[in-house]
């Protein structure tokens, strides 16, 4: 288990007063806070942030934090040592009052398993029906296309045979629908928490993610993709194929296009009524002048055609 | 452990509509807390009877992401909604730059 220094992930001081605490958590929640940011590991700095203000804003559990880790520096391979805690109530009491359920394994040997009390997430309602859950999934765009089955790996809080609180991993298999849209939303009918007593289990949302992909951008059922041309193709027209997710397509490109010029190809895109469409953007790439022939081809091109694509500048 | 079960969901944007009771069961939040959001003009219910209210599938997002940005930051609901509708307009803006920049 590594060390973690909640100081450095706070960007603090080991001296800092609880309002320099609070003030850093409050800035750095809003820089991460995963609906509001974008930065590829927003989520999990955010967990982190989350994880290090637990400990540091409660005078106690930093008192017993501090006295611990003056000398270990963060991911140093760390055991607590034994009585570590002693004089201090919490151990194994469930005193988080976020949701734990994210938080490190460091965090969990310090200060013990998530109780039932605090846990934002999943207060006990005493209601027969089981709680709905939320999982975010991320699948690939292709998926939307032809409907594919995935195997999704959860892990959700739930009573072991003790009846104690614990993460409980799962896996289900999941039919990812045709048609389905980056953002939406799958309910699972049953399979959120299980019920008590004689109650339904409640609901699983899952909501999906395309995964970046290198060719198209989705938006809504729309594609947007770049395709390069040759000069040829695009000042002659050509047909030429192109790439979508169900397959290649020919794409007629109108003489006289040019970079940037636009093409639908009409309901290619996330199926479903009505159906998407690819946008194709094209991009013209000039061949390398790399031979004799190439070369020759180019001076001939200047020599002949009276161009000069800086006109509209007036240079 | 061979027999493997598939299960099939169905798009809750696309086909769903909660009612009052189900849409707080679906985020976990008390009912006049999804009352106060109607208030807010976060989510419009279909329907004129509280009674008979249904919200389409796409209020389940707009509901969670002010429940989290609530919990998580600290805001009122004000605040949360406003968050929102400038989150949903930077997304857009974010959708345009990317369109321009094909």
């Amino acid at each position: 288990m590594e060390y973690k220094d909640y100081y450095q992930i706070m960007g603090l001081q080991r001296d800092a007063s609880q309002d320099e605490i609070k003030r850093a958590y409050r800035k750095l929640a809003r820089k991460y806070h995963p609906d509001v940011s974008k930065e590829s590991n927003a989520e999990e700095r955010f967990k982190e942030v989350g994880e290090a203000y637990e400990v540091l804003k409660d005078p106690e559990k930093r008192a017993a934090y501090d006295h611990l880790g003056a000398n270990y520096q963060a991911g140093q391979e760390f055991h607590p040592p034994p009585n570590w805690d002693s004089g201090f109530e919490f151990r194994g009491g469930g005193f988080t009052g976020a949701d734990g359920g994210g938080f490190s394994d460091f965090f969990e040997e310090l200060f013990g398993q998530q109780g039932f009390g605090g846990h934002a997430g999943y207060r006990p309602q005493y209601s027969a029906r089981g709680q709905d859950h939320h999982a975010k999934v991320v699948v690939d765009l292709e998926d939307a296309f032809q409907g594919a089955t995935r195997s999704i790996s959860l892990q959700a809080p739930g009573l072991d045979k003790h009846g104690h609180m614990q993460l409980i991993n799962r896996t289900l298999n999941v039919k990812i629908p045709r048609g389905i849209k980056e953002g939406q939303m799958i309910r699972l009918a049953g399979q959120g928490m299980p019920g008590t007593g004689q109650g339904a289990g409640g609901d699983l949302y899952l909501e999906i993610h395309f995964k970046p992909h290198p060719f198209y951008r989705a938006e809504g059922r729309d594609l947007h993709m770049q395709l390069p041309v040759a000069p040829w193709e695009a000042a002659l027209g050509a047909t030429v194929q192109a790439p979508t997710p169900a397959g290649k397509v020919d794409l007629k490109i109108p003489a006289g296009s040019n970079s940037g010029s636009k093409l639908r190809l009409k309901g290619r895109g996330i199926p479903g009524k009505p159906a998407g469409d690819v946008y194709v953007t094209l991009s013209v790439v000039a061949p390398p002048a790399n031979s004799e022939q190439a070369k020759a081809i180019y001076k001939e091109m200047a020599s002949k055609l009276a161009f000069n694509p800086r006109a509209g500048m007036g240079v | 452990m061979t027999r493997q079960t598939i299960l099939t969901g169905i798009i809750v944007e696309d086909t769903i509509e909660f009612t009052l009771g189900e849409l707080s069961r679906a985020c976990g939040k008390p009912a006049e807390w999804i009352l106060a959001l109607v208030e807010e003009g976060v989510i419009e219910p279909l329907g004129t009877e509280q009674t008979q209210w249904h919200f389409l599938g796409h209020c389940l997002r707009r509901v969670r992401i002010v429940e989290r940005l609530q919990s998580d930051l600290g805001l009122n609901l004000a605040g949360a909604a406003l968050a929102l509708e400038l989150l949903e307009e930077v997304e857009t803006l974010r959708n345009r730059i990317a369109a321009l920049e094909e």
